[in-house]
């Protein structure tokens, strides 16, 4: 179990701020949303924590350790991720067998038919399922497999870019309980974008509004289920609160 | 344990073959696709067992019996010197073979391996490899083999050479397109998470997913260098007589034309037939590696 600590985390573009001096930390085995609107730089810290994009400043540490400075081998080991889209992160030509191998042979594990076999009945599929191609599965099966190659290196840390926002509502609570069970399990400090506030009530402990490049507030669960004195204060975090709850209902 | 895995990743990829089976059965459902087949399993037969199909020497002359027409004793009639055309045909497809899988072997690679490592780097790598690949395809390929065989020497060699060093830049251009369109994939963000260096994501990630385009092109331009190579020997800078290229063969035909049509009508049909199998095919293989129609199946 690692701790993240972001402190000024910042991207500048000429003159746009992608994002503007973003400090937070997640504790050891917690789970952390990130929720805003489209374009508030939810996924793109995402990004910068996993190195995808390295044009930033500020200080990522993990586990106490500077993100950027630990070597390539124990990065992959220490994070990885889960994309929204389980048709477009999976590579069409690529069986599962060949998806989970991957990374074993880059990293030089031992054991590779045991640890995958491990990773497939963890995320729940049938070992079967290592022969197949991810045009053979469907988008829960693909989102599966997705999470089984991000377990497969054991990392502390997965960061989940809208991991249920592209699998219809079904699907969606069976990997949110299969991450939430994971995490149980494994004690995995997960870091989670989301948009849809109900996702975050089911999952996080924590979570953050983001509004343009901005963090805006940090909040417990607690702002969402309305416990008093917990409540967002920061007009944007109430009025998206308040809208996302006046939604629901609607429903 | 290394090696274990290693040899594990081996067997794994054993199962690629399989679609080779599915592809070939696809095209020959096709009467198009088929018929190129047709022609392009002939003619490796014709190569392959050229000794036993031709009935004479394709260089023995027989210069009492010049301009014979076709007949019983020579099928397509025989050259100026008397030589037989149907062997000297029969033996061109190993010229023709030769010419067309060494330009292959020799483009696809180059081919490939600028487009993608120009498009997956971008930046000032894209911009040089394609400036170089700019300047070989802003002239016409024809003209620049011929400027190489010039400067090379005329040959058989030569003018392989002189192909190939024609033919990479329109495959580098699709693969670099290809490229482009995938190096943003998620898969290929989750293999750099994955700790898999630049070569490894160009060599796994990317040219698997270019390769069926860069095939249906490598296939369809099996016909260009056909027509090229039948260029430059018809102007005396490949196949050096007495070789029996068919380029070559229309060229010293040509003489003979207005009363000896046969001299450049065969080898003729040959080449157009022949470039027309390789045509047809690339369509096919279009179809047939289409991801939607795969993703179908």
């Amino acid at each position: 179990m690692k701790d993240i600590v972001i402190r000024d985390l910042s991207i500048t573009l000429g003159e746009a701020r992608i994002l503007d001096a973003i400090s937070f930390s997640v504790q050891a085995g917690e789970c952390f949303g990130l929720v805003g609107e489209s374009g508030s730089g939810k996924s793109t810290i995402l990004r910068c924590l996993s190195l995808l994009m390295k044009q930033w400043q500020g200080e990522v540490r993990i586990g106490g350790q500077d993100v950027r400075a630990m070597p390539v081998v124990e990065r992959c080991r220490t994070m990885q991720m889960v994309f929204q889209d389980p048709y477009g992160s999976l590579h069409p030509r690529q069986s599962v067998r060949t998806v989970l191998a991957e990374p074993l042979r880059i990293h030089g594990l031992d054991d590779p038919r045991g640890r995958m076999d491990r990773a497939m009945t963890e995320v729940g599929l049938p070992l079967a399922f290592l022969d197949r191609y991810p045009h053979q599965l469907s988008g829960g099966q693909r989102q599966r497999v997705a999470i089984a190659r991000a377990l497969i290196l054991e990392p502390d840390v997965l960061l989940l870019d809208e991991p249920t926002s592209a699998l219809d509502v079904s699907v969606q609570a069976e990997i949110l309980n299969l991450l939430a069970d994971l995490r149980e399990r494994r004690g995995f400090t997960y870091v989670m974008v989301s948009h849809d506030l109900a996702v975050v009530d089911h999952m996080c402990d924590r979570f953050a509004v983001m509004q343009k490049g901005q963090l805006v507030e940090v909040l417990g669960r607690g702002a969402l289920t309305g416990v008093p004195g917990q409540g967002a204060r920061h007009p944007y975090a109430r009025e998206l609160i308040d809208a996302s709850i006046a939604y629901d209902r609607a429903m | 344990m290394q090696t274990e895995t290693l040899k594990k990743g081996r067997t794994m990829t054993v199962p690629g073959l399989a679609p080779l089976g599915r592809i070939l059965r696809f095209l020959m459902r096709q009467p198009t696709s088929a018929f190129g087949l047709g022609v392009i399993g002939l003619l490796i037969f014709g190569a392959v067992f050229a000794p036993w199909l031709a009935t004479h020497d394709p260089y023995a002359q027989d210069l009492a019996n010049t301009l014979a027409p076709p007949g019983g004793g020579h099928w397509f009639g025989t050259d100026e010197l008397g030589r037989d055309i149907w062997s000297r045909l029969v033996w061109g497809t190993r010229i023709t073979l030769t010419i067309i899988a060494l330009v292959t072997v020799v483009v696809g690679p180059i081919g490939l391996a600028v487009g993608t490592i120009a498009g997956y780097y971008g930046g000032k790598v894209d911009t040089v490899m394609m400036r170089i690949t700019d300047i070989f395809l802003s002239f016409p390929s024809l003209i620049l083999s011929l400027a190489f065989v010039a400067a090379l020497g005329p040959s058989l060699s030569n003018a392989i050479i002189a192909i190939a060093l024609t033919s990479w830049p329109p495959i580098a251009r699709l693969a670099r397109a290809e490229t482009l369109t995938f190096r943003a994939e998620d898969y290929v963000s989750a293999a750099r998470l994955q700790g898999a260096s630049d070569a490894r994501i160009i060599l796994k990630s990317i040219v698997p997913m270019c390769l069926p385009s860069v095939l249906i092109r490598l296939t369809l331009n099996m016909a260009t260098v056909i027509l090229t190579a039948a260029g430059l020997g018809f102007l005396g800078l490949g196949a050096q007589p007495p070789l029996p290229e068919w380029g070559a063969m229309i060229a010293t035909g040509r003489r003979y034309m207005i009363d000896s049509w046969w001299l450049v009508t065969f080898p003729g049909i040959a080449i157009l037939c022949v470039s027309l199998a390789f045509n047809l095919v690339g369509d096919g293989l279009r179809d047939a590696l289409d991801p939607k129609q795969m993703n179908r199946r």
